[in-house]
């Protein structure tokens, strides 16, 4: 058997499938045109710099961070409330605990809590649209926030954002380190939308979407949506012997 | 088969438009816990500039880095392998940041100690540098250096990027401070800072 204490920290690391994601130059999604770097990135040795990184536990969590549903003082926000629920693991699919997972969205109405979002749009004052959470020893992560809003892009053509949160995770290194978002299921505008479709492999580019999953929401209060995280990296094979 | 499953890992997105200001805690960009770190306290500061040659705000910025005596505060750095490297319990090694209205981040912290590479070799002290914007269809990383280290000659990352785009990963010597490293990171195009393969 063996001792996850001594093996966890032991982890190998290889380089991202390049289709499962998304190229710096995604010319439909315009920015990325003066922000993308014209030059290749350059190869960086694996070393104690990218495999260690900063750790976290539950003890750096404030009560009820995993609830945007509610502000400070326990007024409810405006919207279709939802639990997000899910599991993080490695690439081997073993749990990936302790991980800090930070989520913030749009209102329902799809605006932002952020001073350069002057759409004309409502802002609510009981929603922040910020929580975080960090994994169980399973992996596990629950969110209960409100169904985020879709938003149209100033000057795009009349391009809507599809409803979607933001997901930020750190697992154990430097090289775990990512930033993604995740999707509605069965929502028309992911068919349009210009950064989930930046990634160019299907299968991957489908991971990003949630799974409708009643057994996760809470009965006649919220609906319940599933999405599961992979990391980069996985423990280092044993050696045998 | 099934006896190498492995999954790829999740495709990362944007974190545009807009990072949430409340995921940042004050203090977030001074690592040093209020200058009890053991070390020469250092300011890093410097602009974030895109390809058109514009200031980019809202730039989320993350190091990482370690201690004085170049000790990671994470058990992948084991006491098997750090020799005399001692943790510092004033100095955890993560700071993060946005950039402001001109595209400009402050960190405060510690110069970081050479740390071990591969093998027998050795890396000039370094800090690793996460950048996140919208436009930023994922992470891009790249690292700073210090000038007038002798040990950046044979780093093998500084090795790695082609000799007259070096410079561009070393901080500059800011005019009447001893004590505070310039290090702009130009996105694109003129001057375009070198970045590594995450």
């Amino acid at each position: 058997m063996i001792d996850d204490t001594e093996t966890q920290e032991n982890r190998e690391y290889w380089e991202y499938e390049p289709s499962s994601q998304p190229p710096y130059l995604t010319p439909n999604y315009k920015s990325t045109v003066i922000r993308s770097p014209n030059k290749p990135q350059y190869k960086l040795p694996r070393t104690l710099t990218e495999t260690t990184g900063p750790l976290f536990t539950q003890d750096d969590l404030v009560a009820d961070e995993y609830d945007l549903s509610v502000n400070a003082k326990g007024d409810a926000a405006i919207g279709s409330l939802m639990v997000m629920d899910g599991f993080v693991t490695d690439e081997d699919g073993r749990p990936a605990a302790n991980t800090l997972i930070e989520l913030w969205q749009a209102n329902s109405a799809g605006k932002y809590h952020h001073l350069m979002d002057t759409r004309d749009a409502p802002g609510d004052p009981n929603f922040i649209g910020a929580g975080r959470a960090v994994t169980d020893s399973e992996g596990h992560y629950r969110f209960m926030t409100i169904k985020p809003g879709a938003y149209p892009v100033p000057n795009s053509g009349n391009y809507w954002r599809p409803p979607h949160l933001h997901l930020s995770l750190f697992g154990r290194s430097f090289m775990s380190r990512m930033i993604t978002q995740c999707y509605f299921p069965g929502d028309p505008l992911n068919e349009l939308d210009h950064i989930l479709h930046g990634v160019p492999d299907v299968d991957a580019k489908e991971r990003l979407i949630m799974t409708f999953d009643p057994v996760v929401g809470v009965h006649e209060h919220a609906l319940g949506y599933r999405f599961d995280i992979v990391l980069r990296g996985r423990r280092a094979t044993p050696m045998v012997g | 088969m099934m006896t190498d499953s492995k999954t790829t890992p999740s495709a990362g997105q944007t974190v545009g438009p807009f990072f949430n200001y409340a995921l940042l805690r004050d203090g977030d960009n001074d690592l040093t816990s209020d200058g009890k770190a053991v070390g020469e306290i250092i300011i890093v500061e410097g602009q974030v500039i895109d390809g058109a040659g514009g200031p980019l705000r809202d730039v989320l910025l993350e190091i990482w880095q370690a201690n004085a005596q170049g000790r990671y505060n994470h058990p992948a750095d084991a006491p098997a392998n750090s020799g005399d490297r001692e943790l510092d319990e004033n100095f955890r090694g993560f700071g993060r940041t946005l950039t402001d209205g001109d595209g400009c981040y402050r960190f405060v912290t510690i110069k970081p100690g050479a740390v071990p590479g591969e093998g027998n070799q050795w890396q000039a002290p370094h800090i690793a540098v996460s950048i996140f914007a919208a436009g930023l269809t994922r992470r891009l990383v790249t690292r700073l250096y210090f000038p007038g280290e002798d040990a950046n000659d044979a780093d093998p990352a500084l090795s790695g990027v082609p000799e007259e785009d070096r410079m561009r990963l070393v901080g500059d010597v800011a005019e009447g401070s001893d004590n505070t490293v310039r290090f702009n990171i130009v996105l694109q195009g003129d001057g375009e800072t070198p970045f590594f393969e995450d």
